[in-house]
């Protein structure tokens, strides 16, 4: 039964070894999320990738490719359906593009146990980078714990004292919760969960005057994230009570909607527009070009995701049949990140470098994110050690 | 015994999906094997949702809460069988397929009978959104459990064992879905055919004459809402295995809405509807998501048509091909 | 560097500290609970017509509410004017409501629910899809107007956003008007009456089909200034509808279905047990149990309670509290 499957892989490898069809493109696989609020999320992801293949005229590392996206409408079940055909059917070995953790809990494990290789540029579920690391699972963008750590580090150097800290009752919220009480060292005046779908925060705003504390976390992604800080504003607490967000609270999008009363909130990310590195000058100017909406995180993580294996492929030549030698490829991590420093720790997690970005005034009076300063040097995640790889 | 034609359709079926795997294999879409088990999975769930929605006339607008339940039964006990802790201090967890699927199928009839003895006291409109609201509740539940994972969902890493068999095998896994729905739909034929399913047959039609006639409606409806809660339990023990993952989105009410979008496609009280049904949409799901993005809107319309031009959904439509009455 | 701000005291239970303070919190969270009580509302209200009179379960009922967050949030961006998008928005969402009546709905009057649930979720997959079509995938804003942009002293420590009591005035103001419309009108007789007798009021020759599209129309206004109204608070974005959907329906299920006065008692009583749940039942939590778990069970029992609510509410009225049927 098993014959077929052999007899097409070893001409494959047959094809890409001889050279002669070195041309087959490599198919990529992007399980991403692009129907329902999250939808434009994956679109961000999905079209950083494509910049940077398109920037490589149709090749990453000079490899062809073809990028073949689906929708996985946020259900896991249909995602795992989609990974399913693409590994079985179209025999594609190199996955990327999912958004959320549950949709990666269901989808990763079949990947990495086909024998295919997973880089994630956007999900970091703890569970997969503990005890359930796959040597074939590499996260390309941050662990989730770690944004939250970095606004934890940020609120800490900034001197606040009490904290009041919100996020959704589910487990990425928890975790963010969890992630900065880590890093921060003062008190906490008040902790709150909201609803999962819940896009009405009268009552917690009310709640955060009455505690009146030093600052506000909230960690609420996408549209939640927007519908919370208007009505921060609304509540007259913007500019009252300062804010610390983690990256996935604020993004320029939400921030050309907030206006100058977004002006002073802090931000712990992992990358921003101004940085000053080749890549992120090479990336910034050529999304606008091509898309000209504002940049988000999710763009330049998919961004980066495709450098990350546009390095693999220019290594092997782009035999992505050969998962050992993919593997040994990926872990050098050898591109010029977006971001600047960038290496994989054991469990194929980032270690990287955390910076503490602030809403200021731009040169055409519009708010923009200014990066303030470094908080975290070579930073790794709290799971790693429980990684047996 | 089924009717000569029925049975026959039945063998021709059988002989059908048995050779599905190894057709698929020669063609060159393997995946296709994998898609079979997820529509013969969803055709227990609408199988065991019709009994209720079909043939006992209740709409219940939250079987995603047995199909989520009886996932979490497997996720569980996997999760507690690898971590060797006890459940509640109590029980140790297994991996193993016998004890798993018929635990799911008897919490989700314990469930089924909280459930149905306090919603059956409602009916209509009532009815739908009361089960609508335990189902809610259930899901909120398993969002807030961080100890199984929250709204993260449950990896369970490796299938649930069966003695002899390689389950981690997608086509073995399959056979053991196809002799699974091949016993569900040889019961749900008998079962209407039984007393009890033509009482529950009058009971949907005119409950005061059954209960003139000495019958108690309420008990029926509700034996027929617990049978029908552990059928689609069964179905969730299978599914959580099969996508070896389970999360609060199993319990979500989109889910119960397309378990009843599964039935009534095919076709309300039928006998071949609910698998018809749970066939097409997961087919329809999987073509038009590899054809365009925007595929929703694809899905919508074919759906908006059946409705709207054919009464009775795809059995019916296919008894219309077929030149047959529709009985 | 940034200086440190001053310090301001580390006690951790400031809240609650004295009655006053809590007092006002108490009142403030009770005008949350009736703004999003209002809301509930203006959705409920043609959700239980439609239900009442025509006996149609429409889960697309929240596609309108989508329909007109977005018709005003584009034309607001296009004019800057949000006198101008609110009527659009009304008109977007009542154009639709009307259209969707005749080309679809209508057919389904005679069918059983089982059909309609199918329809109408066919429909909100192909609005939702429509829209990211035609919009796009980012989320869209509405500035407030500016008007309302401030906040009011209602009582002394007790400020309340502008804009939020211009939503429960709107609300109120749509409840009083619904109520005369559907007490003192003809048109109003006529509902009621296809409400209680709907195959007598056909019977009698009134033009039941013009009356169905007219209904389903103001239903459809309805959702469509909720949606409009919610634009500045919330993020408009494709989904929206279904988010709201499911408490509208308890709010109808709790109020009884066709009733307006029941969508009104509903709605409120909803929208306050929510928010005060919300509010209060993580602190009281925190009494018996340990801080993080007392915050993640309340937030978890306050997610349910509605749903409990509703529960218990038809296990002792299986009708709903205003049950139009006697």
């Amino acid at each position: 039964m098993k014959r077929r499957d052999v007899l097409i892989g070893s001409a494959a490898a047959l094809a890409i070894g001889g050279r002669a069809f070195a041309q087959t493109p490599v198919k990529i696989g992007m399980v991403t999320t692009l129907s329902g609020p999250g939808g434009y999320l994956g679109q961000d992801i999905r079209d950083g990738f494509k910049l940077a293949i398109d920037m490589g005229e149709g090749k990453l590392g000079g490899v062809p490719v073809q990028l073949v996206v689906e929708d996985d409408a946020l259900k896991p079940g249909q995602g795992k359906q989609i990974a399913d055909r693409l590994l079985k059917n179209d025999k594609v070995k190199l996955f990327t593009g999912i958004v959320f953790s549950n949709v990666a809990g269901a989808v990763v494990p079949d990947v990495v146990d086909a024998g295919a290789i997973y880089v994630s540029p956007n999900a970091g579920p703890s569970n997969l980078a503990g005890k359930e690391c796959h040597k074939n699972y590499f996260v390309a963008s941050w662990q989730n714990d770690n944004i939250h750590e970095a606004a934890g580090q940020a609120a800490t150097n900034l001197g606040y004292k009490r904290a009041f800290i919100l996020a959704p009752n589910y487990q990425a919220g928890k975790d963010s919760l969890a992630g900065f009480r880590r890093f921060f060292k003062g008190a906490i005046a008040g902790e709150i969960f909201t609803r999962l779908d819940q896009t009405d925060f009268a009552a917690e705003m009310a709640q955060i005057r009455a505690a009146d504390p030093d600052v506000v976390f909230q960690f609420h992604p996408g549209g939640l994230g927007i519908a919370f800080l208007r009505q921060y504003q609304q509540a007259g607490l913007l500019g009252k009570i300062p804010m610390v967000v983690s990256e996935a609270s604020i993004d320029n999008v939400i921030l050309a909607a907030l206006g100058d009363a977004a002006l002073g909130i802090y931000v712990g990310s992992h990358w921003n527009t101004d940085f000053n590195n080749a890549a992120n000058k090479t990336f910034v100017p050529a999304w606008q070009k091509t898309y000209g909406r504002p940049i988000t995180t999710y763009a330049q993580q998919g961004y980066d995701a495709a450098l990350l294996i546009a390095s693999a492929l220019k290594a092997t030549g782009g035999k992505v049949d050969d998962a050992a030698a993919m593997r040994t490829a990926l872990a050098k991590a050898d591109f010029q990140s977006t971001r600047g420093a960038f290496k994989f720790g054991p469990n194929q997690h980032p270690i990287q470098d955390w910076y503490m970005l602030k809403v200021e005034k731009g040169d055409d009076g519009k708010p923009v994110l200014r990066t303030v300063e470094k908080i975290l040097t070579n930073h790794s995640d709290a799971y790693a050690a429980q990684c047996k790889l | 015994m089924p009717s000569p034609p029925r049975l026959l359709f039945f063998l021709a079926g059988m002989a059908g999906l048995t050779a599905l795997p190894f057709i698929a294999e020669w063609l060159g879409v393997p995946a296709a094997t994998t898609l079979a088990t997820s529509m013969l999975i969803y055709g227990i769930a609408a199988a065991s949702l019709n009994l209720a929605l079909g043939h006992g006339g209740l709409v219940s607008f939250g079987h995603a809460a047995f199909l989520g339940l009886g996932g979490y039964v497997v996720g569980i006990l996997y999760h507690h069988f690898v971590s060797e802790a006890p459940v509640f201090g109590w029980f140790a967890g297994t991996n193993q397929l016998v004890v798993t699927v018929p635990a799911a199928m008897l919490v989700c009839g314990l469930a089924a009978a909280c459930i149905g003895a306090l919603s059956l006291r409602t009916s209509g409109v009532q009815f739908i959104m009361i089960t609508l609201a335990f189902a809610q509740m259930l899901f909120f539940l398993f969002v807030s459990l961080k100890a199984y994972g929250g709204d993260d969902g449950l990896i369970v890493r490796r299938r649930n064992v069966l003695p002899g068999l390689d389950t981690r095998d997608d086509t073995t896994f399959y056979f053991v879905c196809l002799v699974i729905a091949a016993g569900c739909w040889w019961l749900m034929q008998r079962f209407t055919r039984s007393r009890f399913g033509v009482v529950l047959a009058g009971v949907r039609q005119s409950e005061r004459r059954m209960a003139a006639l000495g019958f108690t409606p309420y008990a029926y409806k509700l034996v027929a809402f617990i049978v029908s809660g552990m059928g689609t339990g069964l179905a969730g023990a299978l599914l959580a295995n099969h996508l070896r993952f389970v999360s609060p989105d199993m319990l979500h009410w989109t889910k119960s809405g397309e378990l009843m979008v599964m039935v009534v496609l095919g076709g309300v009280g039928t006998l071949w509807g609910p698998w018809l049904g749970a066939a097409a949409l997961v087919a329809l799901e999987t073509v038009f998501a590899a054809w365009s993005e925007n595929w929703q809107i694809f899905l919508g319309l074919v759906l908006l048509a059946v409705v709207l031009l054919t009464r009775g959904g795809l059995d019916r439509l296919l008894r219309l091909m077929s030149g047959r009455r529709a009985s | 560097m940034v200086s440190p701000p001053p310090l301001r005291g580390t006690s951790l239970a400031k809240l609650g500290r004295n009655g006053g303070n809590r007092g006002t919190l108490v009142l403030e969270q009770l005008l949350n609970g009736v703004q999003l009580g209002v809301m509930l509302f203006l959705l409920a209200a043609g959700l239980t017509l439609v239900f009442g009179i025509m006996g149609v379960i429409n889960l697309a009922h929240g596609s309108l509410y989508m329909i007109g967050a977005y018709a005003g949030a584009v034309v607001a961006a296009k004019t800057g004017s949000f006198l101008v998008a609110f009527p659009t928005a009304l008109l977007a969402a009542a154009a639709v409501g009307m259209l969707m009546e005749t080309v679809v709905i209508r057919r389904l009057y005679a069918r059983d629910h089982l059909d309609q649930v199918l329809a109408t979720f066919a429909l909100i997959l192909i609005f939702n899809e429509l829209i990211t079509i035609t919009v796009g995938r980012q989320p869209l804003f509405v500035s407030v107007p500016p008007v309302l942009n401030g906040s009011v002293e209602l009582l002394p420590g007790l400020k309340y956003p502008a804009y939020r009591l211009a939503i429960i005035a709107v609300g109120l103001l749509i409840a009083v008007g619904l109520y005369g419309l559907i007490q003192h009108t003809r048109v109003g007789m006529l509902v009621r009456a296809g409400a209680t007798h709907r195959d007598m009021v056909r019977a009698l020759g009134v033009d039941v089909r013009l009356l169905c599209t007219l209904v389903f129309g103001l239903g459809a206004l309805l959702a469509g200034l909720a949606g409009v109204m919610a634009g500045p608070i919330l993020a408009v974005q494709v989904g929206m509808g279904e988010q709201i959907l499911i408490m509208t329906f308890v709010v109808v299920v709790i109020g009884g279905v066709g009733s307006i006065r029941g969508a009104f008692f509903g709605a409120l009583i909803v929208g306050i047990v929510d928010t005060l749940l919300r509010a209060f039942l993580p602190s009281l939590l925190r009494q018996v149990m340990q801080g993080s778990e007392a915050d993640a069970l309340g937030a978890g029992l306050a997610s349910m309670g509605v749903y409990l609510l509703m529960a218990v509410v038809l296990l002792v009225r299986p009708r709903g509290l205003f049950a139009v049927h006697a």
